[in-house]
């Protein structure tokens, strides 16, 4: 079986001549499909330029990335868009919803662009939304939820196009610890039960404890790369199968 | 993506910031507005001129003295150009002065009009009541008088004219006859319907002159207008030793001369109307710009999940498209209200043409593109990363 992502020394520099700057350098991963893994590193070790280009937001300057198998780093922008809206699901440090939406028509958003008739798009919304218990949110804006509600929300948008993989840049930054640990929680049933290959960066040990592989990054390298083995794994506290998404984010 | 979802994603975009996108329009509705009501305006004006020169009388020819040249023309002249000229059926000398006209205690200011007997049949107006002055009027120089059908009621109001005494410039006339109403004339040709005519001999008297003001000639059917116009003037020239002493029209020329200046009045007002509606388009522009910069992290995140470029580009340029669309609709209704009230208010008839409502839509609709496509294509090329950053 051939890895769900392969890196082959990506390297991607911004800029040009003498004030390029190398964000990645000759970087070889491989993720496994169903696995859930947390990428750790200081800032500006490269691990938003890495997850920018394992969902396709951007292109290796040189090397190979293969998602299932195929060349993904020389695809025009169109192609990209297609692959962002068929096989990865994102998930922000600041939710980024849209404001004016609902969060059923939230969720809707990527079978929008993936032509999905509307009743089928409805239904769609309302299962992904049910799986991170936001089944009795469907018509709140996200003004009107909770910090932890509206990641949930934003999973669910993630989730509901039945992606590959999920990319997750510090899901948790923004939530007060409880609720954080529903989000681990429910990151954890989603890879479980659904068998989705999660990615999500974290500076949190604990956090980095909660997934089942830990990358260290620094300057741009891979400097570590361990499985948790079972004894240190941490199960989050259970995401309240109650529906109840804990307390308010301030 | 298909076309309803990037309707259905412009209209909520609009809907989200009512006021502004009324303000925007605003600009759209003023600028077609203004196109169709002015230009309204302006085709109507020039059709009403149009018609009443064509009423002055088909194969007309008219003959003025030039104006720098100090020539007159005289009553000879006419009867000239009546005896020598093939296919002339009559020349009908004229001579027109605003005089006082009274009757009992009313006094009107009208068009006194020195004429023939001729003048109904050149003119194709004749009379209603009464007779119309005779050869005898003319050639004995009889202070007899026959009202335009406004005149009559202007100056006698219900009561029977034909037999009264009036006085026209202080002098008594026999009023003999009431014209029928032409409805036709005031703005550049005089108000038909309101004039006094009298025998051109006796106008000559009362103005102490021996000058006619112009010669009217009708021209036979099927006779070539250009022949008989060169004709008149090859006899001018001869009188005067001058061939620029008279200037002689056709109402043909004299048609092409009032299309021209309308047409050039309407493309005139049209255009500024067209400056108006360039600035509702960069009113588009503008708002649109603002609205691609406030809405920069929802681009982002629509392109993270998967939105191509075309998806973005075209749920921002139907919103221009819309914003100008609905603008130009609304435009050209308040256009066909304001055209219907400048008519009114200043009596000028006007005239909606479907050609300029067309032109004044598609004018719209192509400013919502044209002013639309750069913050669109601005949306559509954002960064997702950078995008996704933006506070």
């Amino acid at each position: 079986m051939s890895p769900l992502i392969e890196l082959q020394g990506v390297t991607k520099v911004y800029g040009e001549g003498r004030l390029s700057v190398a964000a990645l350098q000759e970087l070889d991963l491989r993720v496994w499909e169903g696995e859930l893994v947390s990428i750790m590193g200081p800032s500006g070790s490269g691990k938003s330029t890495l997850m920018n280009i394992l969902g396709c937001l951007d292109r290796p300057t040189r090397g190979v990335y293969l998602l299932e198998g195929r060349d993904v780093s020389a695809l025009t922008d169109n192609e990209l868009a297609e692959i962002r809206n068929r096989k990865v699901g994102f998930v922000f440090q600041t939710f980024n919803l849209l404001p004016r939406a609902t969060a059923a028509e939230n969720v809707e958003l990527p079978l929008i662009y993936r032509g999905v008739p509307r009743a089928e798009r409805r239904r769609m919304a309302r299962e992904a939304l049910e799986i991170v218990n936001m089944g009795h949110r469907l018509t709140h804006r996200p003004a009107q939820l909770s910090g932890g509600e509206q990641q949930r929300v934003a999973i669910a948008r993630a989730l509901a196009g039945n992606p590959r993989i999920i990319l997750a840049d510090e899901p948790t930054g923004n939530l007060d610890s409880r609720t954080g640990e529903e989000i681990m929680g429910l990151f954890q049933r989603v890879n479980e039960e659904l068998g989705v290959t999660v990615v999500l960066v974290t500076h949190d040990p604990r956090r980095a404890r909660q997934t089942r592989r830990i990358i260290r990054m620094l300057d741009g390298r891979l400097v570590g790369d361990d499985p948790v083995p079972d004894e240190e794994f941490v199960r989050a506290a259970p995401g309240g199968p109650d529906g109840k998404a804990g307390e308010p984010a301030g | 993506m298909n076309p309803w979802e990037s309707l259905r994603l412009a209209l909520d975009g609009l809907r989200a910031n009512r006021m502004r996108s009324f303000l925007t329009m605003l600009g759209v509705i003023i600028g077609v507005a203004a196109v169709v009501a002015l230009v309204s305006v302006g085709t109507g004006a020039s059709r009403e001129v149009t018609a009443q020169v064509e009423a002055l009388g088909s194969n007309l020819v008219m003959v003025i003295p030039a104006s720098a040249r100090g020539r007159d023309l005289r009553l000879e002249d006419a009867a000239a150009i009546e005896a020598r000229v093939d296919g002339v059926l009559a020349a009908l000398p004229n001579l027109r002065k605003k005089l006082t006209v009274r009757w009992l205690g009313r006094s009107e200011e009208v068009d006194v009009v020195g004429t023939t007997e001729d003048m109904p049949q050149v003119q194709r107006h004749p009379v209603a009541r009464g007779r119309f002055l005779s050869h005898q009027d003319v050639l004995y120089r009889r202070q007899v008088a026959v009202l335009g059908s406004r005149t009559a009621e202007r100056l006698f109001g219900p009561h029977d004219p034909l037999g009264r005494e009036i006085f026209v410039a202080g002098r008594p006339f026999a009023v003999i006859g009431v014209m029928t109403t032409k409805g036709q004339g005031g703005i550049i040709v005089p108000d038909a319907d309101d004039q006094v005519f009298i025998p051109i001999t006796t106008a000559q008297r009362i103005l102490g002159t021996t000058r006619v003001g112009s010669i009217y000639v009708s021209v036979a059917e099927g006779t070539d207008v250009g022949l008989v116009t060169n004709h008149i003037r090859r006899i001018f020239e001869v009188r005067f030793n001058d061939p620029d002493a008279v200037e002689v029209f056709s109402q043909e020329q004299i048609l092409a001369a009032v299309g021209n200046v309308t047409g050039i009045l309407t493309i005139l007002l049209g255009s500024i109307a067209g400056i108006s509606l360039l600035v509702g388009g960069i009113g588009i522009m503008n708002i649109m710009l603002v609205s691609v910069t406030e809405r920069t992290r929802e681009i982002g995140v629509r392109k993270a999940v998967g939105a191509k470029r075309r998806d973005i580009l075209a749920q921002f340029l139907v919103e221009s498209v819309i914003i100008s669309l609905t603008g130009g609709l609304i435009g050209i209704g308040l256009g066909m209200l304001g055209s219907e009230a400048i008519a009114r208010l200043g009596r000028i008839p006007s005239s909606v043409s479907v050609g300029w409502v067309l032109v004044a839509f598609g004018f719209a609709a192509a400013v919502g593109v044209f002013f639309g496509i750069y913050p669109a294509m601005k949306a559509a090329r954002l960064d997702p990363i950078e995008a996704l950053r933006h506070d």
